[in-house]
């Protein structure tokens, strides 16, 4: 396990489960919470919710794991989110997602050493007609050329 | 003097924040009385950012697409108008029903949106029999616009006629089709219609409760769509007493977590649960057997967001648009390698030749288009010789392909269509839910099947019609079962493709 990873106690978990534990269907409602709050779902979160809940840590886990979106370890210092749909790909999108992956020197997914730039796909952002799209630590980005990613990566700090 | 600028997805990915923050400082510094108003997008999104200023008239006049270094030119009345923004061509031949406010009112403004037939249809359907609703939305020939097709007013009158203690109106706004746009843009830009609709289906089948599951890439649409229902609720839209009904009707937004498969109506249900989202096995359908066990309309955005205008103007009104069962308008959304890409609603019927061609100018890039894909990644590849089908349901599916939610992607004579039928065997194995082995292990196969192919391996093509045949077939939903779409169109369709590395092999 990383030494850098936060480790939120029950403490600090338990009134983010809580908060949902009205709703119909809290959990990903809580995910959602916990990942917000510390960035990832922390390993002690599941056996904490499996209990407020009353399931298996076991669908816990398969929850976490099914879902795009959730992280088992903290994302870098920006998230850089590449769409690889057909629409972005028809105007360059997949040459331009190569040659960030090539500059960063990392698969998709994967984390620079320095722990500044995520670099994720993303299947559509829902700006296909102003595409390639990239959305960057949560703002939208679109008619992304090589120059603008090479501006979002150098301000990313790559 | 009233200034708009869009708060759109589109619209910000394209600078409209900063031309907002720009006008508002100018506007200050100039003392100059300046009302900004954030609406929806018009949707002519190589305009974006679109500004509007309006006149004493009423005329709003369009300027676009606008940056900060034009904002001076914009306040001192110098800078060069596209002319009254309805009056624009590619506006003035549309269509707008579903889309008929967005852009126009302030998303989040209860009072405009009213002014502009807001709740008017909502008003009607309360003094109607349920039974009456019902049979109102099965005149209107409204059909499940997020791709089914299926009739909304069956599945309704099914959810209506089964007995149960609680039922739901849940909303899929799981738009994950690349090429799509129109959901976002009408919660971004309308979230009151999407609400108005729910009610409205709620009061038609008796559920008190909605939920609308929202993916998480869309960020602005959530935060309008909370937003809304919150107003909503203060208005007495929603809540305990639907607009002094003495009926309840409320609702809730739900975030997805990036599974594509969740916009499969099972896998919905199974995500909102807060499990895998698994796609059920059908029967029990969810009209049945829904939302926890409970009798479950599961509609899409647009469907519903569709709902008010029909009771506003009348089913009969509403039906006499489209083309043979294909009734009433449809938002096209233009994108990919388009010069004019957006939303253009029309009614049913339009050929595609027209729609490229015409309405969205042919190619960004200038080069001649070589396949269009509609309905998004799980939508046939349709070459030029096809241009003609008419759109709607029947018309492509005659033509081995589907409407879909009613994306357009154009690509130019650059792209590789191996290329494109790899990557929807690639994304079908990415976003698989792993319950049936069709989807999970076909599309992997169907990856090294095509690199095969791309080998030069000569038994390789007829393995892939094997194993699409399978998937079609053998499939639970429509993730595995219409992969073969893009994959053996692009094989049929655009063989010197998948010819090119034989013929250098051998």
């Amino acid at each position: 396990m990383r030494q850098d990873l936060p480790q939120p106690t029950a403490g600090e978990m338990q009134p983010l489960i809580e908060r949902h534990l009205q709703k119909e269907g809290p959990l990903l409602p809580i995910l959602h919470s916990l990942q917000e709050a510390f960035g990832h779902i922390p390993q002690a979160a599941v056996s904490l919710i499996a209990d407020a809940l009353n399931i298996t840590r076991a669908e816990v886990h398969g929850v976490v794991s099914f879902y795009h979106d959730f992280r088992d370890v903290p994302a870098g210092r920006h998230v850089v989110k590449i769409c690889r749909a057909e629409a972005c790909q028809s105007m360059g999108g997949a040459a331009l997602a190569d040659a960030a992956l090539e500059r960063l020197g990392v698969a998709w997914h994967g984390t620079t050493a320095d722990g500044a730039i995520t670099i994720e796909p993303v299947y559509c952002l829902g700006l296909c007609a102003c595409g390639p799209a990239a959305m960057v630590d949560g703002e939208l980005v679109g008619r992304v050329d090589a120059e603008r990613l090479d501006t979002i990566l150098k301000e990313a700090g790559a | 003097m009233k200034i708009y600028v869009p708060l759109d997805s589109a619209a910000k990915a394209l600078g409209a924040d900063a031309v907002a923050e720009a006008i508002r400082d100018a506007a200050q510094a100039g003392g100059k009385d300046v009302q900004i108003v954030r609406n929806g997008s018009r949707g002519m999104i190589w305009l974006e950012p679109l500004v509007e200023i309006e006149h004493d008239d009423g005329v709003r006049l369009a300027y676009g697409p606008v940056s900060v270094a034009d904002v001076p030119a914009l306040l001192d009345g110098s800078a060069e108008t596209l002319g009254p923004v309805e009056e624009i061509p590619f506006f003035a031949r549309q269509t707008r029903l579903t889309f008929a406010r967005c852009g126009v009112i302030d998303p989040l403004d209860i009072a405009d949106y009213e002014a502009h037939g807001g709740l008017s249809g909502l008003r009607r359907a309360i003094a109607m029999t349920p039974a009456d609703i019902v049979q109102e939305v099965t005149d209107s020939g409204l059909r499940g616009r997020g791709g089914a097709g299926f009739p909304t007013g069956i599945k309704w009158k099914t959810v209506h006629d089964t007995p149960a203690g609680q039922k739901y109106i849940i909303c899929n706004a799981d738009e994950g089709d690349s090429g799509t746009f129109a959901d976002r843009m009408i919660m971004e830009g309308d979230p009151f219609t999407l609400i108005e609709g729910m009610a409205i289906a709620g009061l038609a089948v008796g559920a008190t409760r909605g939920y609308v599951y929202l993916r998480s890439e869309y960020p602005v649409a959530i935060e309008v769509m909370n937003a809304a229902v919150e107003a909503a609720r203060a208005a007495g839209m929603l809540g305990d007493d639907v607009l002094g009904s003495g009926r309840a009707f409320d609702m809730e937004i739900r975030v997805g977590a990036g599974a594509y498969v969740c916009g499969e109506e099972t896998s919905l249900l199974n995500s909102l649960e807060g499990k895998r989202g698994v796609v059920r096995a059908k029967p029990p359908l969810p009209a049945i057997e829904g939302f926890l066990g409970r009798p479950t309309v599961v509609n899409n955005v647009i469907s519903l967001a569709t709902v008010p205008v029909i009771f506003e103007r009348g089913a009969a009104h509403y039906a006499d648009f489209g083309l043979g069962r294909s009734k009433g308008t449809t938002p096209v959304q233009i994108a990919g390698n388009v010069k004019y890409g957006g939303l253009f609603e029309t009614a049913f019927g339009m050929p595609l030749r027209e729609l490229i061609d015409d309405v969205a100018g042919g190619t960004a890039s200038g080069r001649p288009v070589k396949a269009v894909q509609v309905g998004g990644p799980l939508g046939a590849y349709m070459p030029r010789s096809t241009f003609d089908t008419p759109f709607a349901y029947e018309e492509f599916d005659g033509q081995g392909g589907l409407i879909g939610h009613a994306g357009v992607v154009v690509f130019d004579d650059s792209v590789d269509m191996l290329k494109m039928a790899r990557f929807a065997m690639e994304f079908c194995a990415v976003e698989s839910c792993g319950k049936c082995t069709p989807c999970r292990i076909g599309a992997v196969r169907g990856v090294e099947t095509i690199d095969r192919i791309a080998e030069g391996d000569a038994d390789a093509p007829e393995l892939l019609g094997d194993l699409c045949e399978t998937m079609t077939d053998g499939s639970l939903c429509a993730l595995g079962g219409l992969t073969p779409y893009p994959v053996m169109s692009a094989l049929r369709h655009f063989p010197d493709d998948f010819a090119r590395s034989r013929e250098a092999a051998e």
